[in-house]
């Protein structure tokens, strides 16, 4: 069942076509790879289907629902989530804190209660921690739960924003280069998260430079280049794809991908 | 968790210690009169550090909803009769309504903008109160009825001591309970991270301006109490200098601190008052002393502080 669906989405930045006539879709427990050289559109039609820009046409479906346009707070309660390719952390506040915000779709939150500190909300207060600690323990970062985010290594921060997007319990993840800066182990742990998480029925959409791994993981590839797609399929499809082959995965990625 | 409320709770007792402990120190009534001027000035601050620390939005016409909440209880019973209790309600709701309003627009705006548009709204609420001279007095300001409480008529120096320190107190209480609730982490994470916090479904325009309308009901609730302290009010209170002076004692005491505002509300005003024995040199000085401070101390007095003594107590 397709759950998200892009079709014939495009935008420009002062007439440059950042992102033209592209279309996907991603059904319930798949995993979307969109891959591409540098420049090829890839963060910006993230940041379109999250609602950070407003796509200049085309239109966005989630579960057969319009949300074209719709502000990113509203497509978060409607079930979408995603990570960022520049960390998105919030800094001053504790791993669990941050993973405690992402569950703020989950929680009541209403002002007076809240000033007031009544026992409802020290009691939600109490879940959402707990719930926080499990997801926490599910990326391997229990033990620096009560540690400022800011001081996390880059490796962590990175798991760190997988957790908080799974907090709000998403159908729909888009992640934005999970394993960059990430040494071979530490990717390879991604790699097993984010196929949990695809097991478990969310939709995963992903944008990596990591070829191994999306050649590993993926159902479907997208290949994007300047703005426009490319090509489109299985991972042996889009392999086997001279075009792709020759302009976008070069001599060195095509022997790796043949390694995976 | 358990620390953490301890941490709140020690907090609240630690104050309330200070609040009940000082008067034993103080030699006369100018002492009384003057902790009490710090304890206004420290709620005040204490709401300004919800937007400012927490939710990391400026504003610098503070002193606009501090001067409708001390006009609003000069106004309401000399002019229209209502009870000095309910002009200080009804001052509070008309700076929540106002912040509302104001808000709403402005708070789109980042950085210096936001600050150039809050100077404006102070500039302009200043404007009204000393150019509706009918209604306040204009330039020179306006008495304030004394208020009365089930029929306590609440003066003298050393009663208003008692008062604006329970103020103070819960004041406190309510800016650390938001500390461990949805709405007091989506002030923070929309500081650190307003696209971040977008995508986990916060409302940042709804949060900022909560954060806003907090703040102006604490400045409000503040500017009542001192106009019923001092028994009158002047437009300077409202003015350009008071808004500077709240933002200062925020920063000074530390941003995001509630103890630091309340730090800072001391510094900023018993530091003039013992500054005076220099006479002329009296704000050079207290210049220099807020410039070096904010040198050696840039997190604020109490952040930098307790971060000193952390790394003390582990070395």
């Amino acid at each position: 069942m397709t759950i998200l669906k892009g079709t014939d989405l495009g935008i420009s930045f002062g007439g440059v076509k950042a992102v033209d006539g592209v279309s996907f879709s991603v059904g319930s427990g798949q995993i979307l790879s969109i891959i591409g050289p540098n420049g090829a559109g890839k963060t910006t039609l993230f940041n379109i289907v999250s609602g950070i820009y407003v796509a200049s046409r085309g239109t966005i479906h989630l579960a057969d629902e319009d949300v074209t346009g719709l502000a990113p707070h509203k497509l978060a309660a409607r079930g979408l989530s995603r990570t960022f390719q520049n960390l998105q952390i919030f800094q001053r506040m504790t791993a669990c804190e941050n993973v405690m915000v992402g569950r703020h779709l989950r929680e009541k939150c209403n002002l007076l209660p809240a000033l007031f500190r009544t026992p409802s909300v020290t009691r939600q207060n109490r879940e959402t921690r707990a719930a926080a600690l499990d997801l926490l323990a599910e990326v391997g970062l229990k033990d620096v739960a009560d540690v400022p985010a800011g001081s996390l290594p880059y490796g962590a921060c990175k798991r760190l924003e997988i957790a908080r997007a799974l907090a709000a319990e998403p159908r729909v993840l888009l992640l934005d280069e999970p394993a960059a800066g990430c040494n071979a182990v530490e990717t390879e742990e991604i790699d097993h998260l984010i196929r949990q998480v695809a097991d478990r029925g969310v939709a995963v959409v992903l944008v990596e430079h990591d070829m191994k791994l999306v050649m590993k993981i993926s159902d479907r590839i997208l290949v994007l280049d300047r703005g426009r797609p490319l090509a489109e399929g299985t991972p042996r499809e889009v392999r086997d794809d001279p075009k792709v082959l020759e302009a976008y995965l070069g001599q060195h990625g095509a022997r790796e991908a043949a390694r995976a | 968790m358990g620390a953490l409320l301890n941490q709140r709770f020690l907090t609240l007792v630690v104050l309330a210690a200070v609040i009940a402990v000082l008067p034993l120190l103080f030699p006369s009534s100018y002492y009384f009169r003057v902790a009490s001027l710090v304890w206004v000035a420290a709620l005040a601050a204490i709401g300004l550090n919800i937007l400012m620390g927490q939710a990391g939005q400026v504003s610098l016409g503070h002193a606009a909803f501090f001067g409708i909440g001390a006009y609003a209880v000069a106004i309401g019973p000399t002019h229209l009769g209502i009870p000095s209790w309910a002009a200080l309600l009804i001052g509070a709701v008309l700076s929540a309504v106002l912040a509302y309003l104001v808000g709403r627009p402005i708070l789109r705006l980042k950085g210096h903008y936001l600050a150039i548009a809050t100077l404006g709204l102070g500039v302009l609420v200043a404007l009204v109160i000393s150019t509706e001279s009918g209604w306040t007095g204009g330039p020179d300001g306006m008495p304030v009825e004394r208020l009365t409480l089930f029929g306590w008529r609440v003066s003298g120096s050393y009663t208003w001591y008692w008062v604006t320190g329970a103020l103070l107190l819960i004041g406190t209480w309510i800016a650390l309970n938001l500390d461990e609730t949805p709405t007091g982490r989506a002030f923070r994470a929309l500081h650190d991270s307003e696209v971040a916090a977008q995508v986990v479904g916060v409302d940042v325009a709804r949060f900022k301006l909560q954060a806003f309308v907090i703040a102006a009901v604490y400045a409000s609730l503040a500017g009542s109490a001192l106009a019923f302290m001092n028994g009158f009010i002047n437009p300077d209170q409202a003015g350009f200098l008071h808004s500077v002076e709240l933002v200062t004692i925020v920063v000074l005491g530390g941003l995001g601190s509630v103890v630091g505002s309340i730090v800072g509300a001391a510094v900023l005003i018993t530091l003039p008052q013992a500054l005076t024995v220099f006479h002329e040199y009296e704000h050079l000085l207290l210049g220099l002393i807020i410039i070096v401070s904010m040198i050696f101390m840039r997190n604020g007095i109490v952040p930098s502080l307790s971060a000193l003594l952390l790394r003390r107590a582990r070395s």
